[in-house]
């Protein structure tokens, strides 16, 4: 275990090296920021020093040297446009979509699991038939789409709940959250169940062709044979066996949610970090966009470590310690 | 209490599928009374492990028990409601798996998958539930059951996954246990181990035993009584001895020519020619007649059961009483 951790550790650094070294060359491959930074009218004078002063006269090599050297010592960089610590731009925004990520992801698991449990259990029936239709939709509907149907029929139609903005925020145990109100649930209720649409069709498929392949299985018969009841068997028998398909693909999709739920928050006007990223692209805001990009690379490591721990504890036959 | 400890009357056991229906059990009687073992021995597709299944109420749809009577106790399980059936179910009567493999759940620890066995049927507390695991593993020769209780399927070889299979069966002391194959996929050491274990146990817990196998070597050593299906039904039934030292029937006598050990060194085997037929294409009449080298017309009848002395056969042409 131990081994695994600091192997893993040496490899995460690695990753965020090479990203960073990508990332940078990437966008200085696309533009000068100074044109948009500065007014047309400005003298030449001002320029030169305002180049300067972001320490664009320097080469790549060179502003990547300083960026790393900075970056050793925990600074990433200042905006240039809002001239804040980019780190602190994006932890400001962070939580917002956690939020929005973590609700996502378990309206998926919540509503995927029984659905595809359900129509597992009962293949060919009219539910399931429903179910898999319904599950086709949420997979090919475009995602932005979905968010604008959902602002339709939910806050115009209905007037059920709001479409835009995040509600009242409290704060609990260091965290702001919109969990502890009506009004933040309500802004929250949308812009999660857009997000988490496409996953709940996917757990919901993969559950129930887990179901399905499972069921017919020895063990099951066996367990049968034991006198347990129907719902042991589809509880624990086959749950905890299918669980392991389930844990890889939401692990994966899960990174996906918090790094790119750029969509959603653009439609649902979610003050979370996808909104930061596209304004700063927009602006050539560099030392945002790469440590926004180190960020998300960092929860995809975290993501993925705590992926392979929950694999441990569901398959005993894994063994943290052979993986590589 | 009197009476044979399981009787099979006249039991049918049909798969209603889209091409027709296939009658995998189409008449079946026997019994089997309390320390007694009984040996169902047959080919593949003949019908032996369906009238396993069918006796513990386990056969999946399509299938279903659609005639006949199972008396267990006096009592007939037929028809009995889930619930009813799932106390028998572990408690009264167990059932043994072939492929020792697949019949434990893989994700789930040995302690797991026993001690709910035993709170499935009583209110113990846990503790004494393990005991019970622990003792039942010692009783089937696992050494060191306090530790291996921990274990997964896993880190057991497949003797030993088949012994802990057998334990979990023995947990109830049940009146009856059902065995389908349950050392086809082991090694012959591991098998005659196994063999003398069940022995051994159902004489000392007075339970009655049905083994079912194709292996007629294994149900030689085992069985006191034997009875062998073709294509749905028995056609000959009868203490062991008789049976397999003077069969009457001319599948019997089949059977037992395909044995190696029972031709001279050298001499060509001799094996049954043609194939059981398609269960959806059983002839009128004796399944057996195409394949059967001393078929007349009147085999396109159903035969009628006879019997002498205590071995009862469906056959026109029953084979003088010959060693073979």
């Amino acid at each position: 275990m131990t081994v695994f951790i600091i192997r893993r550790l040496s490899q995460s650094l690695l990753v965020l090296f090479i990203t960073s070294i990508i990332v940078f060359a990437g966008i200085y491959a696309i533009g000068n920021p100074i044109d948009i930074l500065i007014a047309p009218d400005a003298t030449f004078a001002e320029r030169e020093q305002a180049i300067k002063a972001l320490g664009l006269d320097q080469s790549l090599i060179e502003q990547y040297g300083t960026f790393l050297w900075n970056a050793l010592h925990g600074d990433l960089g200042r905006s240039f446009v809002f001239n804040q610590p980019s780190i602190d731009l994006i932890l400001n925004r962070m939580p917002a979509t956690l939020e929005l990520a973590f609700v996502a992801l378990f309206l998926s698991l919540a509503i995927g699991i029984p659905l595809g449990l359900w129509s597992g259990l009962r293949p060919n029936s009219v539910l399931d038939e429903t179910v898999m239709t319904g599950s086709i939709l949420g997979f090919s509907l475009p995602n932005f789409w979905q968010g604008m149907m959902l602002i339709m029929i939910f806050s115009v139609w209905l007037g059920w709940l709001p479409s835009t903005g995040r509600g009242e925020v409290d704060t609990v145990l260091g965290m702001r959250t919109s969990l502890t109100s009506w009004s933040g649930i309500s802004h929250l209720i949308l812009p999660a169940f857009n997000l988490a649409l496409f996953k709940i069709s996917l757990v919901t498929r993969l559950t129930r062709s887990g179901v399905r392949e499972n069921m017919p299985l020895d063990f099951v018969k066996f367990a049968r044979a034991k006198g347990l009841s129907e719902r042991r068997i589809v509880s624990v028998h086959v749950l905890k066996n299918i669980m392991i398909p389930i844990v890889t693909v939401v692990g994966v999709e899960f990174g996906g949610i918090i790094a790119f739920a750029i969509v959603t928050e653009t439609i649902f006007a979610w003050p979370g970090m996808g909104k930061l990223l596209i304004d700063s692209i927009m602006r050539l805001d560099r030392p945002v966009v790469v440590a926004y990009l180190l960020v998300v690379v960092t929860l995809f490591i975290v993501i993925n470590f705590v992926v392979d721990i929950l694999y441990s504890l569901l398959d005993p036959r894994i063994r943290l310690g052979s993986a590589a | 209490m009197n009476g044979p400890t399981l009787k099979v009357e006249n039991l049918h056991t049909h798969f209603f599928t889209e091409k027709g229906v296939v009658k995998a059990v189409d008449g079946v009687s026997f019994e089997v009374a309390r320390g007694e073992v009984l040996g169902l021995v047959g080919e593949s597709g003949s019908g032996k492990s369906i009238t396993g299944f069918s006796i513990l109420g386990l056969v999946d749809p399509p299938g279903r028990v659609t005639g006949g009577r199972i008396l267990f106790q006096g009592e007939d399980i037929v028809g009995l409601s889930s619930k009813e059936m799932r106390t028998l179910r572990g408690r009264r009567i167990a059932m043994i798996f072939q492929d020792p493999m697949m019949t434990l759940n893989p994700v789930l620890s040995i302690e797991t998958q026993m001690v709910e066995t035993v709170l499935a049927h009583e209110n113990v507390s846990r503790g004494e539930a393990r005991t019970r695991s622990r003792d039942a593993l010692g009783m089937v020769g696992i050494p060191s059951p306090d530790e291996r209780l921990a274990s997964y399927p896993h880190q057991f070889s497949g003797g030993m996954r088949q012994r802990v299979a057998i334990a979990i069966a023995l947990l109830h002391r049940p009146e009856l246990i059902i065995a389908d194959e349950p050392t086809t996929a082991l090694d012959v050491t591991i098998q005659s181990q196994i063999l003398a274990q069940m022995q051994g146990l159902t004489k000392q817990l007075g339970m009655a035993l049905v083994w079912i196998s194709h292996d007629l070597g294994v149900v030689a050593g085992l069985a006191h009584r034997v009875a062998v299906m073709y294509a749905g039904r028995i056609v000959e039934i009868g203490p062991t001895d008789d049976v397999l030292d003077y069969p009457t029937h001319p599948y019997t006598i089949g059977l037992l020519q395909s044995v190696p050990a029972n031709v001279p060194r050298g001499a060509p085997l001799l094996a049954i020619p043609g194939m059981a037929p398609p269960p959806l294409q059983r002839p009128s009449g004796c399944p057996f007649r195409q394949r059967c080298a001393f078929a007349t017309t009147i085999c396109e009848t159903e035969p009628p059961l006879d019997a002498a002395g205590a071995v009862a056969w469906r056959c026109f042409h029953p084979q003088a009483r010959r060693a073979a």
